[in-house]
């Protein structure tokens, strides 16, 4: 695969530590334990093989099939003598995204200062009126705002009945336990101590659409995912649809809603482009939802269906979809709009498939979707 | 570095390793064979992950067969717990015992000594050892924890103990820790992302499908019988299928079950009768055999 480099004298750890060094520049999250078992796997390997050399840090510094790209684009980069070997390396990281319109308080926008003190003289009135009014068109200020509505949200995650047994006054016999307290009566059984199975978060996954014509809305809704994300980070999975499917489950794990929407900017290529929604559909189902994360979860998809490819992708992906799923559901921003009716190519061919649509252009119907996730 | 020879013969490189595993019929190429090398020399847990059908519990196997150790396998589920995992006690048992030492110290008109009483029911012989300590106990062994993504959060971190420690506490009877640590594989489906903190105890190998000359290979070093022409259409028609955009495209353990079906058949080879007759064994959704049935004629066309 790669030719051997000749032997040399020169201590080889600190090539091998700077190539771990480039490949965290590269976005694979390298740990010093990592560095060091990447140093202990060369110890027994032949360091001055090029495979080997390849393998120990490949079997070492990736954990996630997504990181073996970048270690292969950095390992070529670091240790390939045609280009320097050694000297030089292009920088790895994706081109930073364009500014997002919508993640940023935008200042040019015409009148949002003078608003600002009005919002906050009536703010208790003002956060009824904010609950109801469209994500998409929000002013500046009452963005700020809505970022902190948001972040008081509660949300309860779904539960579902689980293995586990717990103490219980009704349900089948504990043999352990009814055992041990026989024990401490001299061997005499007195009491039969029952258990019954415990409850636990129900998964949820969030498949929010960040194509062009939901761009007003995006921002809302990652920061509404985040809120979710961050009250069951282990039940909650997250993931944008565009012209392809991002996970930014991990970005949104974050405590700092600023910090956490930013990095899922960053992972997000496809920001405001194209729709392929059957497409990503279909990426997230392979990829993830067949074999588990979408497994008797509530899948919630936050999408105006515009479909740019046909629907008939669309209408397998989701038949798939509904088939593994506990509850399908579809919150459209527009389904609230006076004279709305569901007749785009993409909403017409999910409709057989789903349980519920709702609608999701402000905080109160965000708030309706919690319930409706919640009792599912 | 605590340097463990599991067994007299321990190969010597990663290319030792990968002829001894050629031997059990298990075919490694080089990442595999020095994933596995490492993961003996350096006492590593080895974290598999790929698509299902690429090999990962085979290789615990093979492993298990050059190095003439016990497979322990630990087949993980939602909800599975240390009493599953590492021991339990043999309620019913202890019960039956208990009754017993009381039925005779009213014979005796004895009083029972409660202490000596406990001691003598959290004896070993009402431990029910399951894998993890049995693996433990066992020298040589392999433990093949499969499935990990099947099980909860709870169970990693406690995994994550006995994984380091190669021991564990059992309170009433004290520490059991392994003479020789047992060479752990982990397999997982990526059903569901394995915390960080597990991984980076492991080493990590990505397996993916194989190419068609391997794959020939392997067909032909697991089917002995397999005529060769046979076994080279079989992994070009699974190598299109895994194109070809179906819900489910064929592992390798798809495409063996496939080729050991038109054995049984009786096919001399691949033709569009015997593939329509054998293709419940290789595609397993009602929606992929539909769409392969009608283009079976350009499959087939090499």
């Amino acid at each position: 695969m790669y030719p051997e480099t000749p032997a040399t004298d020169a201590d080889p750890v600190p090539g091998l530590v700077g190539f771990t060094a480039v490949l965290r520049g590269a976005g694979v999250p390298v740990t010093t334990d990592r560095v060091a078992a990447f140093l202990g796997a060369l110890d027994t390997l032949d360091v001055t093989s090029q495979v080997q050399t390849y393998w120990a840090g490949r079997l070492t510094l990736c954990a996630d099939p997504d990181d073996i790209a970048r270690y292969d684009a950095a390992f070529d980069a670091w240790f390939s003598p045609r280009r320097g070997g050694g000297t030089r390396i292009s920088d790895q990281r994706r081109p930073r995204p364009p500014t997002l319109a919508a993640l940023m308080p935008s200042t040019e926008r015409g009148g949002g200062d003078q608003q600002a003190p009005e919002l906050i003289r009536a703010a208790a009135s003002g956060a009824e009126t904010l609950r109801h009014r469209d994500l998409g068109e929000l002013t500046p200020a009452e963005r700020d705002h809505l970022r902190r509505l948001l972040a008081v949200l509660r949300p309860d995650p779904p539960t579902r009945a689980s293995r586990r047994r717990r103490a219980a006054r009704h349900g089948e016999i504990d043999p352990g336990v009814t055992l041990r307290s026989a024990l401490r009566n001299q061997g005499e059984l007195r009491e039969l101590h029952r258990r019954e199975r415990s409850r636990r978060p129900r998964k949820v996954v969030l498949l929010v659409d960040v194509s062009g014509s939901m761009e007003p809305y995006a921002d809302a809704l990652l920061r509404f995912a985040h809120v979710v994300v961050r009250r069951s980070p282990r039940s909650v999975e997250t993931f944008t649809l565009g012209t392809r499917l991002t996970r930014i489950t991990r970005e949104l794990r974050q405590r700092d809603p600023d910090r956490a929407l930013h990095d899922a900017g960053k992972a997000i290529p496809d920001w405001s482009g194209g729709t392929r929604l059957g497409e990503a559909l279909r990426a997230f189902i392979d990829r993830w939802g067949q074999r588990g994360a979408a497994r008797r979860a509530v899948v919630v998809i936050f999408s105006d269906g515009w479909e740019r490819a046909g629907p008939d992708l669309l209408g397998q992906q989701l038949e798939r979809l509904s088939r593994l799923t506990h509850r399908l559901v579809w919150v459209n921003p527009h389904a609230g709009k006076d004279g709305y009716a569901p007749v785009q190519g993409g909403i017409v061919a999910a409709l057989p498939y789903l349980d519920d649509l709702l609608a999701g252009h402000s905080l109160a119907t965000l708030e309706r979707l919690l319930k409706v996730v919640r009792d599912a | 570095m605590n340097i463990c020879a599991p067994s007299p013969s321990a190969p010597a490189s990663p290319a030792e390793l990968a002829a001894a595993l050629r031997t059990t019929g298990y075919l490694a190429d080089d990442g595999l064979a020095t994933a596995a090398f490492l993961a003996l020399k350096m006492n590593r847990p080895l974290f598999c992950e790929g698509e299902p059908g690429t090999g990962k519990t085979a290789l615990a196997q093979a492993l298990a067969q050059v190095l003439g150790a016990e497979l322990i396998r630990l087949q993980c589920h939602e909800g599975i717990d240390a009493s599953q995992a590492l021991y339990d006690w043999d309620f019913p048992r202890q019960l039956l015992h208990l009754r017993a030492l009381e039925a005779a110290a009213g014979v005796d008109g004895a009083r029972l000594d409660a202490q000596a009483v406990e001691s003598s029911l959290y004896d070993r012989r009402f431990l029910l050892a399951r894998p993890i300590l049995r693996a433990l106990q066992t020298t040589p062994s392999v433990l093949l924890i499969d499935e990990i993504d099947r099980a909860d959060d709870e169970f990693e971190a406690f995994l994550l103990e006995v994984l380091t420690e190669h021991a564990v506490t059992i309170p009433e009877l004290g520490e059991v820790r392994a003479k020789t640590p047992p060479v752990v594989v982990l397999t997982s489906n990526r059903t569901r992302e394995v915390h960080d903190a597990l991984k980076r105890r492991c080493l990590y190998l990505w397996l993916d499908h194989p190419d068609i000359a391997r794959e020939i290979e392997i067909l032909r070093s697991r089917l002995p019988g397999l005529p060769e022409r046979l076994a080279a259409e079989v992994a070009a028609a699974a190598h299109k299928l895994r194109k070809a955009e179906l819900i489910k495209p064929p592992g390798v353990a798809e495409s063996l079950d496939w080729a050991r079906a038109l054995q049984l058949v009786g096919a001399r080879h691949l033709d569009v009768d015997s593939a329509a007759a054998t293709l419940g064994a290789v595609l397993k959704y009602r929606e992929d055999a539909d769409r392969v049935r009608d283009q079976l004629d350009s499959l087939l066309a090499s």
